[in-house]
């Protein structure tokens, strides 16, 4: 298995946990990533929110690079996964959004290259089968959140690879990790995304709404897919908390963090160290990081 | 609302149609996006409340209002809507409509974001966040906010002191270039 990686703008700064998580689960299971070459920011909300051409003609210059490579696109941002099978959608429905696009990139495209999220790659290219087989350290009764945010499901008939409403994916890989997905309702409900940087009251207390829902239904932590969604509930749970009530530190990791965690993978080639909430009292009487290197079957 | 909202025609719900291409005038006020809205407290005019608005002509309203740059543009709404409207996209098309027309933004944080976020992009072909950042900061005149979180940040590696240019930056450019000349075009 083998995809053309576009890791994206956070991957490079705010999530490079997300990064390295990323990359090392993939190498432990075999999955080769080629990162795509000069690969350029895919616009966003910004892009979108300014100028419908940008909006398109961003992701398609990655695409045109990816194009290149002969191999399908593997994202884990969960914006760039959106914008670039956005870009898709509408440059294969819409002639003039194809004429559009060559005019702003100077190259004809025709919306053909498959783009995946990272979340898609491992439960239904690579298998849930085959992830549990490769499990070393079960993350055994540990109760987690599985959130997926806004941009992994919606819109449905561009981006989903599972019910919009009612996901399972990220439960069902959490669960060949011989963790707990618990069941809850917010699975779906928006973080508030970039109103971080405008309006952080509205994702404190969208943030505080998330983490009370998960603690009440049990979760000790929460599983996450998306670079905003992780500021949001981690970077921003101290000043949630402090403006809508005391809850218990929540740590919020990656799904890929999670899993690596399972496949023996060390903290450091998953980059735990950068959480704010840390995850420590999670795995305190487990044996999951306790080896610290690389390998060490427990 | 205490003033009524006289009817002046469909003009605006036509054009937001044609920018947005999804059909405004089929809603039937269900109020299906709005229910689902996760900002909805914080909105001046509810999702439902502004495609009535559309319908109704009420353009200072609409392109006036804080909802536009409140909404996250996480298509709860555009999901859920029976008449298949990409209510989120009514809101791209909206708020590309008020800063074509130079309106006054009741609250231009969203805005700036905007603008300063793309900045970064054009410059560098990726965001650089700390620039954008100080971009976003001297724009808004709001310097000090988030400014705690910045060494702890830094400390973890999540901000860096300088951009990563992608070797793809001219392309970018030229893609901003020509985007800003079909723009101008009538």
């Amino acid at each position: 298995m083998k995809y053309a990686f576009f890791p994206g703008c956070s991957l490079e700064s705010t999530a490079w946990d997300f990064d390295r998580s990323t990359r090392a689960v993939c190498r432990a299971l075999g999955i080769e990533l080629e990162e795509i070459p000069d690969w350029v920011c895919c616009g966003s909300t910004p892009a979108h929110a300014s100028d419908p051409g940008l909006a398109v003609a961003l992701p398609v210059l990655n695409l045109h690079k990816a194009q290149a490579t002969g191999l399908p696109v593997m994202t884990a941002c969960a914006s760039c996964y959106a914008r670039l099978r956005t870009a898709n959608f509408q440059v294969s429905r819409d002639a003039d959004e194809r004429e559009r696009v060559q005019r702003l990139t100077g190259q004809p495209y025709d919306g053909s290259v498959a783009v995946h999220h990272v979340l898609d790659v491992l439960v239904n290219h690579f298998g849930l089968e085959q992830v549990r087989t490769q499990v070393r350290r079960p993350l055994a009764g540990l109760r987690i959140a599985c959130y997926y945010g806004c941009l992994l499901t919606r819109p449905p008939e561009i981006v989903a690879f599972d019910n919009p409403e009612h996901p399972t994916a990220m439960d069902d890989l959490v669960a060949a990790t011989g963790a707990e997905p618990v069941d809850w309702p917010y699975k779906t409900e928006c973080c508030g995304a970039s109103l971080s940087m405008t309006h952080a009251a509205v994702v404190c207390r969208l943030s505080h709404r998330l983490l009370s829902m998960a603690r009440q239904a049990g979760a000790e932590c929460l599983a996450v897919a998306c670079p905003l969604c992780q500021v949001n509930l981690d970077l921003r749970q101290a000043d949630a908390t402090s403006a809508h009530g005391a809850l218990p530190e929540t740590p919020v990791l990656y799904i890929t963090q999670l899993v690596g965690l399972a496949l023996g993978l060390s903290r450091k080639e998953l980059g735990l160290d950068a959480l704010t909430v840390r995850p420590d009292r999670l795995f305190a009487g487990r044996d999951v990081t306790a080896a610290g290197a690389a390998g060490g079957r427990a | 609302m205490s003033q009524p909202i006289p009817w002046i025609g469909t003009g605006l719900a036509d054009e937001v149609q044609q920018r947005a291409g999804t059909p405004v005038s089929a809603c039937f006020q269900c109020h299906k996006c709005s229910t689902g809205c996760p900002i909805g407290p914080e909105m001046d005019f509810l999702p439902s409340q502004i495609m009535r608005l559309v319908h109704l002509g009420a353009e200072a309203e609409v392109l006036g209002s804080q909802a536009i740059w409140l909404c996250a543009s996480c298509a709860a709404c555009t999901t859920r809507c029976p008449m298949d409207i990409d209510i989120a996209g009514v809101m791209d098309a909206l708020r590309i409509m008020a800063i074509d027309r130079q309106v006054a933004l009741p609250d231009a944080h969203g805005r700036q974001f905007h603008r300063s976020f793309l900045g970064s992009v054009q410059r560098h072909g990726r965001v650089f966040e700390m620039g954008m950042m100080t971009a976003y900061k001297l724009r808004t005149g709001d310097l000090f906010s988030d400014v705690g979180k910045v060494p702890q940040m830094l400390a973890k590696g999540k901000l860096n002191l300088l951009p990563h240019r992608s070797g793809g930056v001219s392309e970018v450019r030229a893609a901003f270039r020509r985007a800003e000349e079909e723009g101008r075009k009538p």
